[in-house]
């Protein structure tokens, strides 16, 4: 033991001589566990809050019965059901309006609730009397008790005047819901003797068939493990993972270049420990736990990094998720002890997978050094041979998943593909580009200076990939992010065609706006809206009713139409399909969609396809008067305004003042249209903020590996110096390499990076949002990241440079007395 | 003590074999000191690496004391090499991010065979007392060499072997670097095998050997 310690003190000896080179694996380490575990982090976050949701008495986790037409049905059902052994339990669900904030409510009846409905939060036996007896509880989740301003026990008032029982905390609840008694919910929603679903728990004894008890009233619904949110956040979280994922093994090049550097500075020491007498199993041992114990260090603080990320990043995230999926995420991080375990884990893995060649050749390196320049080179080319080879190949499988592949997964992996092989083909590209330079060159100094670079490249390459990959990504995500934006934009215009939208509390108030705004003269026109939710092949539907108005057919955003297209809606037969929404069911204009409606099933004749950006739900459009024909229960208390931009400000405040109006009710245009462009811009935030943190990350990688290889290259310089060249001139010429060399990548990384665009914009956003966009370049935005590009290369190039330029003559002089 | 049969060795250079060792005997008893010279290329240094341990011989046997060299595996032969040789070398290879002090100690520390009075022995014969913090690169070449010598003979091994440990030194610290090894080498009565192209030096040693087309001469 204390020999294995005499040699970790050998071996550690070298970092207190090599404090930069420390700093660099650390950092490294550090970067990669820090990006890596704080995209977990997030992940892990969403997913702890899709559980709960899904597991709030009786979610997708539970079997159910509900109505063929997913509506309510009348509570007589369940009596029925109960009498024939059916051990179900009723539920009622709906909406309310509580503080400005729409919030689920749902109503249980906490004696009959299955003991076996996953995790969900239970009520204990002296807490049963409290929740049904009046005035009963409100149970809620601490998130939206925080959320809405309120303490325990208060009792809140709904937009239709009714109470809330006093407000209880249950920790475990998801936020957004509020559960109360059935009884109390069947009240607030003004659905007396209705149930929206029967939760199923395990019979004692074999039920009568649904059929014979209920008929075709009923019908059951399976548990899933996977819930709606999981499935339409997969691909949020895939993204999330794929750029933690980028980091992470940038960071690794890090570490690579570091311990790959060590490694070579260590070799003699190596086989001095090893002509002293320490056995190979020995050093190479004591090397592992070296490397080990450096990345449980590394690793700890990584995590830590990774938990403030994780913490700047959640806010932006939480309120991308609630923008695209509705999904609540509290704001607040709360980790498992999975997580830091994962992390250390991470981190070593990733250490030892960036070690693995150094390890390898210290496990077989003899313990007599032999001197082969030549056969170093040779195998150096072999190595560029194999590297492109395998390019080809990864090429050759992305062809493969660009022809063949399906799923999400497919479109990642080609991603991946593209990335990787050029990745690997870089260095021999770069390594045909030098030579071509060095044959073109006449004058000494320029041919030194090709042949210097071409030697130079096998110890940059590393991090050359990093900043191409670095680079491709940035290029590739800012061209889909900027796609996307003025894509929005111009929809945007085009969907919020009127100039005020209202959202009255309920048909009644609804009526009573309408009537009041008919008297002004300054309403151009009332364009009454309505909204209905069905279920489609099994998908969740929303209908959107629309009048039929010029604006409307001047402006709405479609994609494709059949002529005369809006005037074919006006007799209720025929609907506009989202784009989303016509991928998913597979449906083109001209085919015709049959809809559950509660008078039976409604035909129509698809003959327009239109954007709908950032709705997780599929979408129908159809006139709203044969909406509500179809489905009277439809609210109608949606009302858009076309009104003189002038007078916006006047009928705003009449209308807040006439009808009690809050901000959430009323708004103009503008502020709608700001409020979708916030939301826009945070769901890209995180995208950005995780864009920055790799090419910063890419920095220190090349940073790291100009700083290492400066020391290694004086035996290069050396002689130079000696027949002349002075050492400011030295420093010029390296500073030019590396521009060059950056340059050189920093150009591949623009028609890489648009590459990557164009699989985001058609592949990956099909494939996880069901929308295509338009394929724009920004040229203005590549000159800039290649700009970038190359001031972040003279920057890591700057310090060692500096240090060349000041070296004493000293240094330099020492190279020609030590061995070369 | 050392004792050499026959011993063969053959590298591969190109694809052709070249013979490099081809039959050498050779003995050599406790306390004896024998240099050992020849043409570049002849195989001194390979004859030295073969005793050593660090490379195996192809034929032949290698007995130190009661160890059989040739019959050792790699772990055999660096636990023999940690115990019982010193190893001196032209280039000093000495731990660079080492102190002088640390480095002295290095070998005796891996061998577990740390003696302090024997280590403030050598540290004064060698002339290292003011030299103790520094590190290899702020030390003269015969001041490297000396560190070298102390830390190989720090273990007192049965045999030192140093191969050209005067080839990077200038002609009169060479000799004083030589003078104190013979010194140390009687003090502790191992025997000493100096590889040399100074004929002048090995003139200086007990017996006077030449390696001539991989036998010797």
């Amino acid at each position: 033991m204390r020999r294995a310690l005499w040699v970790l003190a050998v071996l550690l000896s070298h970092w207190r001589r090599h404090k930069m080179q420390f700093a660099t694996l650390l950092v490294g380490l550090i970067a990669a566990t820090a990006l890596w575990s704080g995209v977990q982090a997030i992940n892990q976050q969403a997913r702890t809050a899709y559980d709960r949701a899904a597991a709030t008495f009786g979610g997708a986790r539970t079997a159910m019965l509900v109505a063929p037409d997913a509506a309510t049905f009348p509570q007589e059902l369940y009596v029925k059901l109960r009498r024939a052994g059916w051990p179900v339990s009723p539920t009622l669900e709906g909406r309310v309006q509580v503080n400005g904030r729409s919030l689920r409510l749902l109503g249980i009846e906490p004696v009959t609730l299955p003991v076996e409905i996953g995790n969900a939060p239970r009520l204990g036996a002296s807490d049963l009397g409290s929740f049904v007896a009046p005035p009963g509880q409100t149970l809620v989740a601490p998130e939206t008790l925080s959320d809405l301003h309120e303490a325990e026990g208060a009792s809140l008032p709904i937009s239709n005047g009714a109470k809330l029982p006093p407000l209880r905390v249950l920790p475990q609840l998801a936020p957004g819901v509020l559960v109360v008694d059935i009884g109390v919910a069947q009240r607030l929603l003004n659905k007396p003797d209705q149930v929206s679903r029967l939760l199923i728990g395990q019979p004692k004894s074999k039920p009568a068939g649904l059929a014979s008890v209920v008929g075709d009233q009923l019908q059951q619904v399976e548990p899933t493990a996977e819930t709606e949110l999981e499935r339409l956040t997969d691909s949020f979280h895939l993204n999330l993972t794929a750029f933690g994922l980028l980091s992470f093994f940038v960071g690794l090049f890090i570490v690579n270049s570091a311990v790959g550097l060590a490694f070579e500075q260590r070799l003699p020491m190596l086989r001095t420990l090893r002509a002293c007498g320490a056995s190979a199993r020995l050093v190479n041992s004591v090397l592992v736990v070296e490397l080990v114990a450096l990345a449980l260090i590394a690793g700890l603080i990584g995590l830590v990094c990774g938990y403030f990320i994780a913490a700047v990043l959640l806010p932006d995230v939480a309120a991308s998720l609630r923008g695209l999926y509705g999904a609540q995420i509290p704001g607040q991080l709360s980790l498992r002890p999975e997580w830091w375990f994962a992390g250390i884990g991470i981190s070593i893995a990733g250490a030892l997978v960036a070690a693995t060649t150094s390890l390898i050749k210290a496990i077989r390196m003899p313990v007599l050094a032999t001197a082969q320049p030549r056969a170093w080179q040779q195998r150096q080319r072999r190595w560029l041979v194999l590297q492109s080879l395998a390019a080809c190949a990864v090429f050759a499988v992305g062809l493969l998943l660009l022809g063949y592949g399906e799923s999400l997964i497919a479109g990642f992996g080609l991603l991946a593909a593209l990335m990787l092989g050029a990745a690997l083909i870089l260095p021999a590209f770069l390594e045909l580009l030098l030579l071509a330079g060095q044959r073109a060159a006449r004058r000494p100094l320029a041919l030194w200076f090709w042949a210097d670079s071409r030697q130079q490249l096998s110890g940059l390459s590393l991090a050359l990939m990093a900043l191409l990959l670095a680079l491709a990504v940035n290029v590739g995500v800012s061209t889909m992010v900027e796609t996307f934006s003025r894509t929005f934009l111009g929809w945007l215009n085009g969907r919020l065609a009127a100039d005020v939208y209202i959202s009255a509390s309920d048909d009644g108030q609804g009526v009573a706006i309408r009537n009041w705004l008919k008297e002004r003269s300054d309403v151009q026109a009332i364009l009454s809206g309505g909204r209905a939710e069905t279920q489609v092949q099994g998908q969740p539907v929303e209908l959107l009713g629309l009048p039929d108005h010029a604006l409307y057919r001047e402006r709405w955003p479609l994609l494709e139409a059949v002529p005369q297209a809006w005037t074919r809606l006006v007799p209720g037969n025929a609907a506009f399909i989202s784009e989303q929404l016509s991928r998913r069911l597979n449906v083109r204009i001209g085919d015709v969609v049959e809809v559950p409606a509660p008078g039976g099933s409604w035909e129509l004749d698809i003959v327009g396809i239109y954007a709908d950006y950032g709705n997780p739900k599929g979408q129908l459009t159809v006139n709203v008067a044969a909406l509500i024909r179809q489905f009277p229960q439809t609210p109608q208390t949606r009302i858009g305004l076309i009104v003189a931009k002038e007078n916006i400000p006047g009928l705003i405040g009449a209308l807040q003042k006439q009808f009690a109006l809050d901000d959430r009710s009323v708004a103009d245009q503008a502020t709608v249209k700001a409020e979708s462009i916030r939301i826009f811009n945070r769901t890209f935030a995180v995208t950005s903020a995780l864009n920055a943190f790799t090419l910063g990350v890419a920095g220190i990688a090349l940073f790291t590996s100009l700083l290492t290889l400066a020391n290694s290259r004086l035996p290069q310089l050396a002689p130079l110096w000696a027949i002349g060249i002075t050492r400011p001139h030295l420093a010029a010429i390296e500073l030019t390499k590396t521009l060059s060399v950056a340059l050189f990548t920093a150009l591949l990384a623009v028609p890489l990076g648009l590459l990557v665009a164009w699989c985001l914009i058609a592949i990956v956003n099909v494939k996880a949002f069901g929308w295509r966009l338009p394929f724009h370049v920004f040229p203005l935005q590549l000159v800039e990241l290649v700009a970038v590009a190359l001031v972040a290369s003279m920057l890591a190039a700057l310090l060692p440079v500096i240090r060349l330029a000041r070296m004493q003559p000293a240094s330099l002089v020492k190279v020609f007395a030590n061995e070369r | 003590m050392l004792n050499i049969k026959n011993l063969s060795k053959t590298f591969s250079s190109a694809g052709e074999p070249v013979h490099v060792l081809r039959g050498v005997d050779l003995d050599l008893r406790a306390g004896e000191r024998i240099a050992l010279t020849g043409e570049s290329g002849s195989g001194k240094s390979t004859l030295l690496h073969l005793i050593a341990g660090l490379d195996a011989a192809d034929g032949g046997t290698i007995r130190l004391e009661d160890i059989e060299v040739t019959a050792l595996s790699d772990a055999g032969r660096a636990r023999l090499r940690r115990d019982r040789i010193g190893l001196v070398f032209q280039q000093f290879n000495l731990i660079p991010s080492l102190s002088v002090a640390d480095n002295l100690a290095f070998q005796a520390r891996i061998a577990e065979r740390q003696d302090a009075a024997w280590t403030k022995e050598l540290v004064e014969r060698l002339g290292l007392g003011a030299l103790l913090k520094r590190y290899p690169e702020q030390l003269s070449g015969g001041q490297q060499q000396r560190v070298a010598i102390g830390r190989a003979l720090a273990i007192k091994p049965s045999l030192l072997l140093a191969d050209e440990p005067t080839g990077n030194l200038d002609e009169a610290t060479a000799e004083n670097v030589l003078a104190l090894t013979r010194d140390l080498v009687a003090r502790t009565g191992c025997g000493f095998l100096m590889v040399t192209h100074s004929l002048h030096l090995a003139a200086t040693l007990d017996r006077h050997l030449t390696l001539h087309a991989g036998r010797i001469a």
